[in-house]
């Protein structure tokens, strides 16, 4: 594979990190003062980065993608997909961020050109073939993630937040890199095709260790039960328009790595891996719902949302079949929607003097002052509850579909119930919005950016997206056939 | 003769080390980026011995990798606790935290 090919391939990156670099540049000679123009270029080079990766997904010619630098990053169908969602997720949180930030005056022209960075990492984990370049796309997203979190200076909170975020996350990368070395140690290669033909002939003790120390990193990453005590803390410590970066972008890089690491070089001893991803499913289901249920705090009680949420995908990983895969690319278009309009409707409530608000009863009555925010955030809670006709729904019928063709009927049943409990708080939060009596705490008017984005998001999830679901189950499909074309 | 497992064992004994320096520490957050440091070069022993058996260089290419990973990662993790000393004038684990849970 030529240079020129490689390059080619790797371009949304490569535009990314140039973009990156030379913003970073201007923040350090311009100052504070450029903070507006740099989160303006930077909402343009990662809209340049996705039109190109939708280019590479559309093109024909690249159907069946293509391997660059030796077979360490692969083009492919499913990465372009991922990395779509993951630019498209970024760009609608720095198109809300400012006005977060406007009343301590702490936006610096930093905080767009970390996000390019995580964008970078998020996108070489997804289209990695290689653990080399897994483990360095995963520290380059999780490094920045740690400093967003802490970057709220003047909030002791946003500090803790940090430390916890990078004192656990440094320990799951730990595991997860032992667990490498092991696989490495056993079958004698870090590219997932050598991995796959080593595994294909038996497991070993060692090439097991390996693969369950892998899988629990990963697991951290994208704060399944066992592995998710610091997702809570996190998610409320951190400045709310980092907490929604946290629950959409690297969330979906991460699903998305697990997803080819699972089904690609541990694809030949899926019975290894299914009972540990079903366990951590079903605990994950059942812990989020009830973990949500006495929380005061929305962004702790979107955490448990996140948590909830992430069970219902492993299920389709579960499966582990090209069906399965298929849902799961699907829930997650519908999870970001839904994840990050749940989130900029609550960075839109301020008080009088423009503070955020962010507990539970603080939002009580607000249909009565703020019509269509409190219509906005109860369709985006009816779809997380998976009510019809609004898509979170249909996201979960896609999912179980292939649970249940995969012969785990009992799996299914035990989610769906599991999935009642769930619609217990996000219809509290509706009450609360429409029947209790006004707290009046909510003022003001949101800033016209978080209006188009809260607006696009709802319209996603809203019954018209429905029209979008011929053009959706497309790719979906492609990027999953395109995950077991290597297998 | 010293074999390929007993390089295994003592990157399993660091590991380990490592892994509970993180949950048992009560002292200072200082330790706690000394236990990941030594989890990651615990990693870096297991590659290279690997590496050394298998006659085959990726994996002293990756623990180079490792290396710089880990530079950068203990230059944010004392970033991070500046901050967080700043803010409360102390770095002691047990300090009751501001949010719950």
């Amino acid at each position: 594979m030529s240079y020129a090919s490689s390059f080619y391939f790797t371009l949304p990156e490569v535009i990314l990190s140039l973009s990156g670099l030379a913003l970073l540049m201007v923040a350090a000679f311009a100052g504070k003062a450029s903070a507006r123009i740099v989160t303006i270029l930077s909402v343009a080079a990662l809209f340049g980065a996705g039109i190109f990766t939708a280019h590479l997904l559309s093109d024909p010619a690249f159907a069946l993608g293509g391997d660059a630098f030796s077979g360490v990053y692969r083009m492919d169908a499913f990465g372009s997909y991922a990395k779509i969602l993951i630019y498209l997720a970024t760009i609608g949180i720095l198109m809300v961020t400012q006005r977060y930030f406007d009343s301590t005056g702490e936006y610096r022209p930093e905080y767009p050109v970390l996000m390019i960075f995580g964008a970078v990492g998020m996108g070489m984990m997804v289209s990695a073939v290689d653990l080399m370049t897994l483990y360095l796309g995963l520290e380059l997203s999780s490094l920045s993630s740690y400093v967003l979190a802490s970057y709220a200076r003047s909030d002791g909170r946003s500090a803790e937040a940090g430390l916890k975020y990078f004192v656990l996350g440094a320990l799951a990368s730990g595991i997860l890199l032992y667990g490498m070395s092991l696989v490495y140690g056993f079958t004698g290669a870090t590219d997932y095709l050598s991995i796959l033909a080593a595994m294909s002939d038996g497991l070993s003790g060692g090439m097991l260790f390996g693969l369950v120390f892998v899988l629990a990193g990963l697991a951290f990453k994208i704060s399944a039960v066992p592995f998710h005590m610091w997702t809570p803390d996190v998610y409320e410590g951190a400045p709310t328009p980092v907490t929604a970066f946290f629950a959409t972008a690297p969330k979906v890089a991460a699903i998305a790595l697990l997803m080819r690491v699972a089904l690609d070089p541990f694809g030949a001893q899926v019975d290894a891996w299914r009972q540990i991803v079903i366990f951590s499913a079903l605990a994950s289901i059942v812990v989020g719902a009830l973990g949500a249920i006495g929380q005061a705090n929305l962004k702790r009680l979107l955490a448990y949302s996140s948590i909830n949420n992430v069970g219902f995908i492993l299920i389709g990983l579960a499966a582990g079949t090209q069906a399965g895969a298929g849902a799961m690319l699907v829930y997650l278009a519908f999870y970001v929607a839904m994840t990050l309009g749940s989130f900029v409707a609550v960075l839109m409530l301020r008080d009088g003097e423009g503070r955020q608000v962010e507990t539970l009863a603080d939002i009580a009555g607000l249909s009565r002052s703020h019509k269509g925010l409190a219509l906005c955030l109860a369709v985006m809670m009816f779809s997380l509850a998976g009510i019809p006709p609004l898509m979170g729904f249909w996201g979960k019928f896609v999912v179980f579909r292939a649970a249940v063709d995969a012969d785990l009927i009992l799996l299914a049943a035990v989610g769906i119930a599991a999935s009642v409990i769930g619609a217990f708080y996000y219809l509290k939060i509706v009450k609360v919005m429409y029947f209790d009596e006004p707290a009046g705490v909510v003022a003001g008017k949101g800033d016209a950016a978080s209006w188009v984005v809260l607006a696009l998001t709802t319209l996603f999830v809203s019954p018209l997206g429905f029209l979008l679901t011929i053009w959706l189950g497309n790719w979906t499909n492609r990027a999953a056939a395109a995950l077991f074309f290597a297998a | 003769m010293i074999g390929i497992e007993h390089y295994m064992i003592v990157s399993a004994i660091l590991f380990v080390l490592g892994v509970l320096g993180i949950f048992l520490n009560r002292k200072n957050v200082i330790v706690i980026l000394m236990a990941i440091e030594l989890i990651l070069l615990s990693v870096n022993l297991n590659l290279v011995a690997f590496s050394a058996f298998l006659n085959d260089l990726v994996g002293q290419v990756f623990a180079m990798f490792v290396l710089t990973v880990a530079a950068g990662e203990a230059a944010i993790g004392l970033a991070i606790l500046v901050i967080y000393f700043r803010g409360r004038g102390t770095i002691a684990v047990d300090d009751p935290s501001r949010m719950k849970g």
